[in-house]
């Protein structure tokens, strides 16, 4: 079945839109906006707000229609599907399946110096009301901050014998994350220690499609909570163990 | 407000008196090491610029040829060549770097010589940055000076040419105060880049010709719109004092410089920052420099509402650290945060309490408010809104820098329409909330005095607990953001040096000698009009 932005009425099509142009706000802004969001295939244009914010660029803010559908049941591709399992499930999970704790080092790597999503999944206090792997009985987590090189976690994580490694990355300004993630995977691969690790990479523009291709077992991308990640980890380490 | 949170004198008294007591501790390190980049800043101010034929700076070559010098000073044997040779200190600079020079130690005889001389070089040296100073001043007089709180933005393209674009179409829709973003890691960088620069990633490099075409723009565009537009950078990192001496020459006013940042989130060694940090903040003092302080930085790691007091304790360390150095308390611009999660009944409530705390604890202070970040959600709807709380907050317990929150953020660096809506938002709620702050007295025994009281009894307590075990050991315990540091480890450990007992360094005391005084005096605002 398809289906269209609503607004108010089933298939109206609308949509809300903001943006800047590079022109000044001249008698002629309001209908340049318009023209461009009907270029780009949308109708019943209305600009609600065509505003100079300095002398060589205007700001809008339109509402217009679109035509265009889409079919929910024909989109496909590589999306995590974790079943989400609750605190004590984890543990017990863990418990029975591992005998043993599971041990996850994480870390900000190469130039990123943001601790704020690797904290948010490791850090005993958590988000969102959510603990972080820290505070899992079954789970032994060394979070190692920021700007670790890639060698740096490596070796730490052969050295704790660690099942995951958690890597975070926030700048992805000129794909520096591309790069840094690439040297991690090529790290792995050089040492022949790919396979021993669940390799699982987050940030707020990460998603399990664009991990994948670079060769980790799952991304997790903006607002994923630490139970999110340690139920993934915990049914994978428990598909390793079986296996 | 006034009458505002009835305070316990008594542990405010206490709470500086352990400040003194932890500044004390580290001073006895500071004062008898010197490290690489204090000696390299030192010949920055004597005059040297440039990089050799490998990009590499000169006051680093001559640093690491030198290493046996250092803990005598470089300055005397700079100088001494200087004299010899007959030579301008670029000259012998790059004399030295390409090896046909060498530098020696002074003979003893040369000694007294040399010395005067350096001392009348630092004192020139020094001269530079008070004509930076006056020139401020005389714009600022010529100019108005912004009303408070000031409206900061950043700008980070990575491109220093985009910046000026980004950073004048701000101070034109209202910004007050522009911060350059650095590119990320450039305060692991033991050197400091040269020349303009087009690409950084998350932000523009800090190079002394970036903070020129910066400044020059800001001017230009402070001149169009009637109001003296500042200028902010960053001093921290393992070339801390050598950043911090560019921008007092190229007119920076202000720059991030706290006590511990670079310790606890960048793993910047401790005996290295603390006397890098002294320079540095000797020089903005000196410049007249208002100095930001970082304390938002533990509340994206630890929780607001607990950890709130970590907030307060640091900031009456870097009030001491500050003060040692010569700034004055207008150029302490110290930090804080609105970060208390959302969900989190009366989070406004606890979020006044918090900032009407550091008004009154630091009354003579610039303080400056950080903006919600860590619970900021992808709805950018919602996140305005937040940020308009952020705004309303900061106006009325009458802040004095507000970095003004945005509505994409961690989305992406900010936008130009970003930036116009976050500046609206500010301007708004400023203008409309202007004297409401005033109109009201806080209830003796509200809940705001009570949290107020708690965050209080709290810092005293940890300070206490600092004081008593020291510094360096309360770092190495994890007493701030949860993060622990040895002070033997860390980036640039290898780079402090203990000073010889006839260590020579003539700009500690030529940065003292006959410095101006007192915040630069503008014309009253004008009547700022929406555009």
């Amino acid at each position: 079945m398809y289906v269209k932005p609503y607004g108010d009425t089933r298939d109206d099509g609308l949509v809300q839109l903001s943006f800047t142009l590079p022109v000044p706000c001249t008698a002629k802004a309001t209908d340049i906006g318009k023209q461009l969001l009907e270029r780009m295939g949308f109708h019943d244009v209305a600009i609600a707000e065509a505003r100079g914010i300095d002398p060589e660029y205007t700001f809008y803010v339109a509402f217009a229609r679109t035509d265009t559908t889409i079919d929910p049941e024909q989109v496909t591709g590589d999306y995590l599907e974790v079943e989400m399992m609750d605190y004590s499930a984890i543990n017990s999970l863990l418990e029975k399946e591992l005998r043993r704790k599971l041990v996850v080092v994480g870390a900000a790597i190469e130039s990123d110096a943001h601790t704020v999503g690797i904290d948010a999944i490791m850090n005993m206090k958590g988000y969102a009301g959510n603990y972080g792997l820290e505070r899992y009985p079954q789970i032994t987590a060394l979070n190692m901050g920021s700007q670790i090189p890639c060698e740096q976690l490596v070796h730490t994580a052969v050295e704790m014998g660690a099942d995951a490694i958690l890597v975070s990355q926030v700048v992805t300004q000129k794909n520096i994350h591309v790069q840094n993630l690439t040297k991690l995977i090529e790290l792995l691969e050089a040492e022949g220690l790919r396979e021993r690790f669940i390799l699982v990479v987050g940030g707020p523009r990460i998603n399990n499609a664009f991990a994948k291709e670079l060769g980790y077992d799952a991304g997790f991308g903006a607002r994923t909570t630490p139970l999110e990640v340690a139920s993934f980890l915990a049914q994978e380490a428990k598909r390793r163990a079986s296996a | 407000m006034e009458p505002g949170i009835r305070l316990d004198e008594h542990l405010v008294l206490r709470a500086r008196a352990c400040a003194r007591d932890i500044a004390d501790g580290v001073w006895e390190h500071v004062d008898k090491h010197t490290t690489d980049s204090v000696e390299r800043t030192s010949l920055r101010l004597l005059g040297v610029t440039g990089v050799n034929d490998i990009d590499v700076p000169l006051v680093n070559v001559i640093v690491e040829q030198s290493r046996e010098l250092l803990s005598g000073g470089i300055v005397g044997p700079f100088v001494a060549l200087l004299m010899r040779s007959g030579r301008d200190a670029q000259e012998v600079a790059e004399a030295v770097a390409s090896g046909q020079l060498s530098l020696a130690p002074v003979p003893p005889e040369q000694r007294a010589q040399v010395e005067r001389t350096a001392t009348e070089l630092a004192l020139r040296g020094v001269g530079r940055i008070d004509a930076v100073r006056r020139r401020r001043e005389e714009l600022v007089a010529a100019l108005a000076d912004p009303i408070t709180p000031w409206l900061y933005v950043i700008v980070a393209t990575g491109n220093i040419h985009e910046d000026v674009v980004q950073a004048k179409a701000a101070a034109r829709a209202g910004a007050d105060v522009i911060a350059v973003i650095r590119t990320t890691a450039q305060s692991l960088l033991d050197y400091v880049p040269y020349g303009l620069t087009t690409e950084g990633f998350g932000g523009t490099y800090a190079t002394q010709e970036n903070f020129r075409l910066m400044r020059a723009g800001l001017d230009e565009v402070g001149e169009e719109v009637g109001r003296y537009i500042r200028l902010c950078n960053y001093a921290s990192g393992l070339c801390m004092p050598e950043i911090a001496a560019m921008g007092s020459l190229e007119r920076l006013d202000m720059m991030l410089n706290d006590s511990m940042y670079g310790i606890i989130f960048r793993n910047i060694n401790m005996r290295r920052t603390f006397v890098d940090q002294y320079l540095a903040r000797l020089l903005n003092a000196r410049a007249g420099i208002i100095i930001n302080t970082g304390e938002d930085n533990y509340l994206t790691t630890a929780d607001a509402l607990e950890k709130g007091y970590t907030v307060i304790s640091s900031d009456f360390i870097n009030e001491e650290f500050a003060s040692r150095a010569g700034l004055e308390p207008w150029q302490m611009g110290i930090g804080h945060a609105f970060e208390i999660d959302p969900s989190t009944p009366d989070q406004v409530l606890y979020q006044i309490a918090d900032a009407q705390l550091v008004r009154q604890l630091f009354p003579a202070a610039s303080p400056k408010y950080m903006p919600p970040t860590k619970y900021m959600p992808g709805d950018i709807f919602m996140g305005h809104i937040i940020d308009a709380m952020f705004n309303f907050t900061g106006v009325f317990t009458g802040q004095h820098i507000q970095l003004l929150g945005m509505l994409t953020e961690a989305l992406h660096t900010p936008l130009m329409q970003d930036r116009y809506l976050s500046i609206k938002n500010a301007k708004y709620i400023f203008e409309s909330c202007r004297h409401l702050g005033e109109q009201f007295t806080i209830k003796p025994g509200s809940l705001i005095e009570q949290r107020a009281a708690d965050v209080l009894r709290k810092a005293v307590s940890q300070l206490e607990r600092v004081a008593d075990i020291g510094l360096f050991k309360a770092l190495e315990l994890g007493e701030f953001a949860d993060v622990t540091r040895d002070p033997e480890g860390g980036r640039g450990h290898e780079g402090v040096i203990a000073r010889a007992k006839d260590y020579f360094n003539p700009f500690y005391a030529a940065l003292r000698e006959g410095k101006m005084s007192g915040s630069p005096r503008g014309a009253s605002p004008t009547d700022q009009s929406a555009c």
